[in-house]
């Protein structure tokens, strides 16, 4: 029974590890396949000059900070 | 079946034409060095009856060839107006002294105490200088510094990014590390001294002095952080992106707010003493982000998710939405959406009671109680001849305290100890 039971578990990893690496080899693109992702709306950081200034004013009134980026020091005594 | 493979190569064969067709001018982009690149906006936040900050920001930057690239930034802000000081409402009007020891102000019957004397101005420099290393390896560099009245702030921080499999996916990994000093007005007050309030029982000013004096300490106000950061940016598909961070950040030295008071109330709920807080001395958080990006016909869609904890036992959700919906003449309309919850820290009291024991770390800071907060916001731009662009967001922002289960004595309870902060964000940005 305790045999059965792991060879179901390793059946099962077996099997979702096959599917993840399938998964993994069809994510990503090829290189002409781009055209989107290259837009500057596209990066991450976009309109970085909102975020720098919404993390500003959350950092001052929030007890959180950081995460997209380094969250560094500041007072925030307000 | 034998269409739609056709169909599929017909189109991966245009795309390739046209990467082919690309290639030579992307080729002399990347070898020559860009003109700079100026972003600018002014920022301003306002509080209903509270805080109210404007901001400037101009960031340059420059390609000077083969993605060697400098960012410069400078932002200047000016801050007025008051802010909650963390003491309690009464039924009656109170008197508190400024935090400099010159003169008092008075907050009326059933107010929520707010000390109007913050006024302050910052300025802020940071550099970054990022380029390749080796193959596929890309460095940053850069440093900040901010001035304010009464801080100074100085950071340094390095990372590295390394691309694979096709460039589809880039590990990062960074450190940050900040030094931080602050000098507050009339001195930092001892940790959980009372408040030196003068009520004619000083025989005259130097006597004040000396009573308000001795509840001060010159020792050093630093603290310095460390923070690393590791990420894992993936693309998964023609139209989308997909990030995940894990941060580690420690914070050593000062980290009370040296303007924060803690009223201490009798089994009635009237304020016997007024404290100031006073916070341990070293904090560790820990972050986890995500944030994927897709690129729909109809515009982008940019979602991220937060979870952070620390060993103050403050743990916080945060979502983050916005949509960039295209609209003709190369303008874009964009929504946002944020939604912030946060736990109370440990030594969070929104009051102390008279008689018990009293703790060594206490704050009554809202900002580090029970809260949820949203942001709601639009924002309009257009985008004109040359890369040059303008924009401008409006945003509302509010922020609900909560009552994290402390029992509220006598004549607090018909008072409102956790009012919500209502705020406007509005911004115009240019960029050429």
């Amino acid at each position: 029974m305790r045999n059965r039971s792991t060879n179901c578990l390793f059946v099962a990893i077996i099997i979702m590890g096959t599917l993840t690496l399938n998964g993994c080899a069809n994510i990503g693109v090829k290189p002409w396949q781009r055209d989107l992702l290259a837009k500057d709306e596209m990066a991450l950081d976009a309109q970085g000059i909102d975020l720098g200034l919404d993390d500003h004013i959350y950092f001052s009134k929030e007890a959180t900070s950081g995460g997209r980026s380094f969250a560094g020091g500041g007072c925030g005594c307000n | 079946m034998q269409l739609n493979n056709t169909k599929n190569i017909s189109i991966s064969l245009a795309a390739a034409a046209c990467a082919l067709l690309n290639t030579p001018v992307q080729a002399e982009e990347e070898s020559q060095a860009d003109d700079w690149k100026f972003d600018t906006a002014i920022l301003y936040y306002g509080e209903t009856d509270r805080v109210q900050l404007a901001e400037g920001v101009l960031n340059a930057k420059k390609d000077f060839g083969e993605q060697h690239i400098f960012n410069g930034k400078i932002a200047a802000d000016t801050l007025t107006g008051a802010s909650a000081s963390g003491a309690v409402a009464q039924p009656s009007a109170q008197t508190f002294t400024r935090p400099s020891g010159n003169g008092q102000y008075a907050i009326s019957p059933g107010e929520t105490p707010l000390d109007d004397t913050f006024k302050d101005t910052r300025v802020q420099l940071s550099a970054q200088w990022t380029q390749p290393l080796w193959e596929n390896v890309t460095g940053s560099t850069g440093g900040n510094l901010s001035k304010e009245y009464d801080y100074f702030s100085l950071g340094v921080n390095g990372s590295l990014a390394w691309d694979f499999n096709q460039k589809n996916t880039t590990v990062s990994g960074g450190l940050a590390y900040q030094f931080d000093s602050i000098d507050p007005v009339g001195e930092a007050p001892v940790g959980l001294s009372s408040m030196v309030i003068n009520s004619g029982q000083f025989s005259d000013d130097s006597a004040f002095e000396q009573a308000f004096n001795a509840t001060r300490t010159t020792d050093g106000k630093d603290k310095s952080t460390v923070d690393l950061l590791l990420g894992v940016t993936q693309v998964i598909s023609r139209r989308m992106l997909m990030q995940f961070n894990y941060s580690y950040s420690v914070a050593d030295g000062y980290l009370t707010d040296p303007y924060k008071l803690l009223s201490v109330v009798n089994s009635e709920g009237m304020t016997q003493d007024i404290l100031h807080e006073n916070r341990p001395d070293k904090r560790t958080k820990q972050s986890f982000y995500w944030q994927t990006k897709y690129a729909s016909d109809y515009g982008i869609a940019d979602v991220s998710y937060r979870y952070a904890t620390d060993d103050w036992d403050i743990h916080s959700h945060t979502l983050d939405s916005r949509f960039r919906v295209k609209l003709s003449g190369n303008s874009y309309l964009q929504p946002h959406f944020r939604y912030y919850q946060q736990s109370a820290a440990n030594f969070y009291q929104p009051f102390l009671i008279e008689g018990s024991l009293l703790p060594s770390v206490a704050s009554a800071d809202y900002r580090l109680g029970e809260m949820t907060a949203f942001t709601v916001g639009l924002k309009y731009g257009q985008i004109l001849d040359d890369g040059r662009e303008w924009a401008v967001r409006v945003e509302y922002y509010q922020q609900s305290p909560k009552n994290s289960g402390f029992n509220e004595p006598g004549a607090l309870q018909d008072l409102d100890l956790y009012p919500s902060v209502d705020a406007v964000i509005a911004q115009v940005s240019y960029s050429f």
